[in-house]
């Protein structure tokens, strides 16, 4: 429902583009805001699950409780028709309203304070020009007082945020991998996933430049665990080209892997739509990163060579055999563009097994792309596998051909069957 | 009075298989804004064919979980012209689906192209046989298209669907090592896939046809070999021999489907609507009767729903078309005992039988590996491979060892002469079930005066319609035919060494028989052809008599073919799409000239 609501959003996005374009003088910009609406992804928090696109409502669970995406459309009570210019770069830039108060830091301002004055004025004229104008009041957060009060969070922005100021290139940086380090640091807010945060919610760092822990896997969001993006061998880009960065932001899948949880989301509502240009520039810029460990995967075939020879006496192979085998084949390598390789997949080879679980008891869902329209699910196994079962599986996924990963405990699953939340049926809303 | 008129769409599709979901593709390409309308649920790969709950055949066979509800709607059925028919009230020799990608999600998969010969089969016959050769109540015909014509769209068609198979020419060369079937004719490219693996049992086979001076090959397929992406971006995986495609939802994308290779890119057209659990009761046509102007439906909530548009499709399955065109008053009902009219005539099936070859234990054929589409075939005794002149019958069939897993209710194959239960039984079952190599003689069915469509004058469906009525039986000529190729095979399955062999063949006199599954290929009751005195649909399945209106799907064939026919009917779908999008939108009117 959610992917076929954004669908219909951004058609009629261009709709509303096409009557916007008549009265404005200059039309392109409302088309290049368009894409910087895309490549910031505003949708993934302003557009709620079959609402209007950007009339806000998402809830965001915080630490703290509950906050309600804003409405961003043009509405002049509900949204942000009364902003002029300097108000909605002082928020995109401070975090700070036209009212105001500061933002939470769900709103990924600290990413945005970099973004160029140039896509700032465009994504401007896109939402006052390009979006309709929908009047929707939002909730207020369900945060309870005194957390509830707002003044800390001006403090935290003096503690935490950057002080706003163009992007710069690192020395030495080529054009390519310079445009590909933009998008990714500031539009692309990939850190807010992607980067480990502190306690007080900070990321740990907001680019590369001495900071090995940027984009080096972020904490749990929605039961999902952002993956690595580093050059790890095992847990992060290492073995990963730049074409496969590219078609897996353009596409939702590789040969060896596909994207799921709220990765599936910001394929569909955002990366799907980037140029390849700024796709390769994405890829080169990650290609960049070194690793932070020195481990490498290497292929190892012998739970191959068993499972073929029907030896399923390695503790989770049977259920491997019995669950898993059909897809993923005896080989793990999966089904080039259509089953996910679990050898070698940094989902797997991560510390924390919580994406892993989720997928067994939830399920998960490929999103669809107009490149590659085929919402492939992996079926919930909730029903059929009980917590040990999972556990022995995913033990024996993390340890097979080459895996090298912690095992599982039922504990952790049972932790994470508490939150069961089966993939919706989505592809079936005409 | 309708509850709801809809807003004018551009064209609505009455169906949303294999033929519905084609066209809508091809009509939403072309810029037209396209409703479907499909009378059952929505339906897809998740949760309805989820692994591994769509491995259950108490659920999806016995309890017929994608077939047509029969207590709301079915067909009555009667044997000869004096006989009163009575309704088909539970799911035996034929399977009709409902709901989203139709038959299409349910198929097997076997995806054939057709003798080119079978599409003149009169003329074919008159040529080469002499006119005498062909009974007197054989009404079979010319279908008014020719291969081709309708070779690109074959080609197409089995990009669409990612068919796996070994070509024998391409472009007049043969190709690989020449293992492809000799008897197919030209293609204009080879399979986008390669054959699948065969089972041990085709194997078995292959050799004993080859033996027997016969030309076995791997069966085109529409069970992926590999993983697969089509034309569409659709993507399938590679299938598992998981034995559960007919009659089932494909859990591994592997089974070419409507659902899983046309709808994923035909929804991210914002020209296409799809509505589910919306019948159509009617095809409305205005004041002169020679224009449709939509259709009437009705839906979830039981209102009656007005859907105007300026093109109708139907590509219901089978015979509903004829039921569609009986109810809405277009065209005229045939009549057997004159010949006239065209609405109804020609309704044909096929003319099945089995030989199953019993092997001492330890053979290990292991029939619980299977898929729908995979099959070693010879075609030797199909079409007009062979001579019929001393025969003296017209049809024939291809014979396949389809191992696509035998399952536990359906019935496990014992020898003749064993107790249908009880503790032989049981010792029969465990000697035989890994044990057994069996083929089918899938036979063609020629179309008879006397085998047709009309009206039941008594029983009425769930929305007070009259039901559809069979009048249809087993004739002389394809039983002499049917007996002739099994005796021929009995001979290959002897040739095999066998501990013993049991044939189910059906005799002379032998009447239709509503309860064993036979396949559910029926065909005819809006039959194309060359005139409208004697088909209902011209070469480009636009209806003589509304030139808005087009009909897809078996309907137009005008007899029955040997072949499964999806394949056929998947290639007239891209033919009369091309039809229309080339011819017809820029000139609406009629295409042929009557």
């Amino acid at each position: 429902m959610r992917a076929f609501a954004t669908l219909a959003a951004l058609i009629a996005i261009f709709a509303i583009h096409a009557a916007a374009a008549q009265t404005d003088p200059n039309p392109s910009l409302i088309t290049q805001g368009a894409y910087i609406a895309a490549a910031g992804d505003c949708t993934a928090c302003h557009t709620a699950p079959g609402g209007a696109l950007y009339a806000g409502g998402l809830g965001i669970a915080s630490p703290i409780g509950t906050i309600y995406a804003a409405n961003i459309t043009p509405d002049k009570s509900t949204g942000i028709g009364n902003w002029s210019y300097d108000d909605f770069a002082r928020l995109m830039r401070t975090g700070v309203t036209k009212s105001g108060y500061t933002v939470y830091p769900a709103m990924p301002f600290t990413s945005y304070s970099r973004v160029s004055d140039q896509d700032l004025h465009a994504l401007y004229a896109y939402i006052m020009l390009g979006v309709p104008a929908v009047n929707n009041q939002v909730k207020r957060p369900d945060i309870p007082w005194p957390l509830s009060i707002r003044w800390p969070m001006t403090v935290w922005r003096w503690m935490f945020a950057p002080a706003p100021g163009p992007f710069q290139p690192e020395p030495g940086q080529d054009a390519q991998t310079a445009r590909g380090a933009y998008l990714v640091q500031t539009l692309g807010h990939c850190g807010s996933c992607h980067t480990p945060r502190e306690i007080t919610l900070q990321e740990d760092a907001l680019n590369d430049v001495n900071h090995p822990s940027f984009l080096a896997g972020g904490g749990h969001i929605d039961g999902w665990m952002p993956v690595d993006l580093r050059g790890d061998d095992t847990t992060g880009l290492g073995r990963w080209s730049v074409t496969d960065i590219a078609t897996f932001l353009k596409t939702g899948a590789t040969d060896k892997t596909a994207a799921f949880g709220g990765m599936a989301d910001v394929v569909h509502d955002s990366t799907q739509y980037l140029t390849n240009a700024d796709l390769t520039d994405i890829a080169l810029y990650l290609k960049s990163l070194p690793a932070s460990s020195n481990a490498k995967y290497a292929y190892d075939n012998t739970e191959t060579t068993a499972l073929n020879s029907g030896d399923s006496s390695k503790p989770g192979a049977a259920i491997y055999l019995a669950n898993c085998d059909v897809c993923h084949s005896a080989s793990g390598e999966g089904y080039a563009k259509a089953f996910p390789a679990l050898a070698g997949n940094p989902v797997v080879a991560g510390q924390d097994p919580t994406s892993l679980i989720n997928i067994v008891l939830d399920g998960a869902r490929r999103p669809q792309t107009t490149t590659a329209p085929s919402s492939l699910v992996m079926p919930t196994l909730a029903w059929k596998l009980n917590d040990q079962q999972i556990a022995d599986v995913l033990t024996f996924i993390r340890s097979s051909w080459g895996n090298n990963a912690p095992s599982v405990s039922p504990n952790q699953v049972a932790r994470l069957r508490k939150h069961y939340k089966p993939i919706p049926n989505t592809a079936l809303s005409p | 009075m309708p509850d709801i008129i809809r807003k004018h769409a551009d064209a609505v599709i009455i169906g949303s298989g294999w033929t519905g979901m084609i066209m809508a593709k091809e009509l939403t390409e072309a810029g037209l804004k396209v409703v479907v309308l499909e009378r059952g649920p929505a339906r897809d790969t998740y949760p309805d064919g989820a692994y591994p709950k769509t491995m259950d055949e108490l659920a999806f066979i016995q309890r017929s979980k994608l077939f047509q509800d029969m207590s709301k709607d079915t067909v009555t059925i009667r044997h000869g012209l004096n006989d009163v028919a009575v309704p088909y009230r539970q799911i035996g020799a034929f399977k009709p689906p409902t709901g989203l990608g139709g038959a299409g999600l349910h198929w097997s998969g076997q995806h054939w192209r057709v003798l080119p010969e079978e599409l003149q089969l009169r003329s074919h016959y008159e040529q080469r046989y002499g006119k005498k050769f062909i009974p007197a109540d054989m009404t079979i015909a010319d279908w008014g298209v020719t291969y081709d014509e309708l070779e690109p769209h074959y080609t197409f068609a089995e990009q669409v669907f990612g068919t796996s198979g070994h070509a024998y020419r391409v472009n007049n060369q043969i190709v690989g090592n020449g293992d492809g079937n000799v008897f197919e004719a030209n293609r204009s490219a080879p399979f986008p896939l390669p054959a699948m693996k065969n089972t041990y049992s085709a194997m078995i086979y292959w050799k004993a046809c080859q033996e027997n001076g016969l030309h076995p090959f791997s069966q085109p397929s529409a069970n992926a070999s590999l993983p697969y992406t089509n034309p569409y971006g659709c993507q399938m995986g590679p299938c598992t021999f998981c034995g559960f495609c007919s009659g089932y939802a494909c859990f591994n994308y592997s089974k070419a489907s409507p659902n899983v290779n046309i709808l994923p890119a035909l929804r991210l057209s914002p020209n296409f609507e799809l509505r589910t659990d919306s019948t159509v009761t009617k095809i409305n046509l205005d004041g002169t009767g020679k224009r449709a102007t939509g259709v009437t439906y009705i839906d979830a909530q039981g209102q009656t729903n007005t859907q105007p548009a300026d093109l109708v499709i139907a590509g219901t399955f089978a015979y509903n078309n004829a039921h569609l065109l009986l109810v809405s008053g277009i065209g005229t009902p045939y009549d057997p005992q004159t010949g006239q009219g065209v609405v109804g005539k020609n309704l044909v099936y096929q003319t099945m039988s089995t030989i199953q070859a019993f092997f001492e234990p330890g053979k290990f054929s292991n029939p619980f590996i299977g898929a729908g589409g995979n099959s070693v075939t010879v075609d030797d005794y199909n079409g007009d491979n062979f001579d019929h002149g001393p025969l003296g019958f017209v049809g024939g069939g291809p014979v396949w060892c389809n191992q696509a897993g035998t399952k536990p209710i359906g019935g496990i194959p014992v020898p003749a002469g064993t107790p249908g239960w009880g503790s032989a039984w049981k010792k029969a079952v465990a000697d035989s079930y890994v044990n057994t190599v069996s083929f089918d003689i899938e036979g063609s069915n020629m179309a008879y005066r006397q085998c047709y469509l009309s009206l039941d004058p008594t029983y009425k469906n769930w929305l007070g319609q009259p039901l559809l009525r069979f009048t249809f039986d087993w004739q002389d000529n394809d039983i002499k035919m049917s007996r002739y190729i099994t005796g021929k095979m009995t001979d290959v399955a002897k040739s095999m060494n066998p501990k013993s062999t049991k044939v189910l063949v059906k005799n002379f006199g032998d009447h239709f028989d509503t309860r064993p599954y036979q396949t559910t290929h029926l065909a005819g009751g809006t039959i194309m052809g060359t005139n409208p005195r004697q088909s209902v649909v011209n070469k480009y399945l636009q209806s003589w008599d509304v030139s808005n209106l087009f009909l897809l799907g078996a309907s137009v064939f005008a007899q029955g073919l040997g072949y499964n026919p999806t394949g056929t009917v998947a290639a007239l779908a891209y033919w009369s799409a091309k039809a229309i999008r080339e011819q017809y939108l820029k000139n609406p009117g009629a295409l042929v000239q009557a």
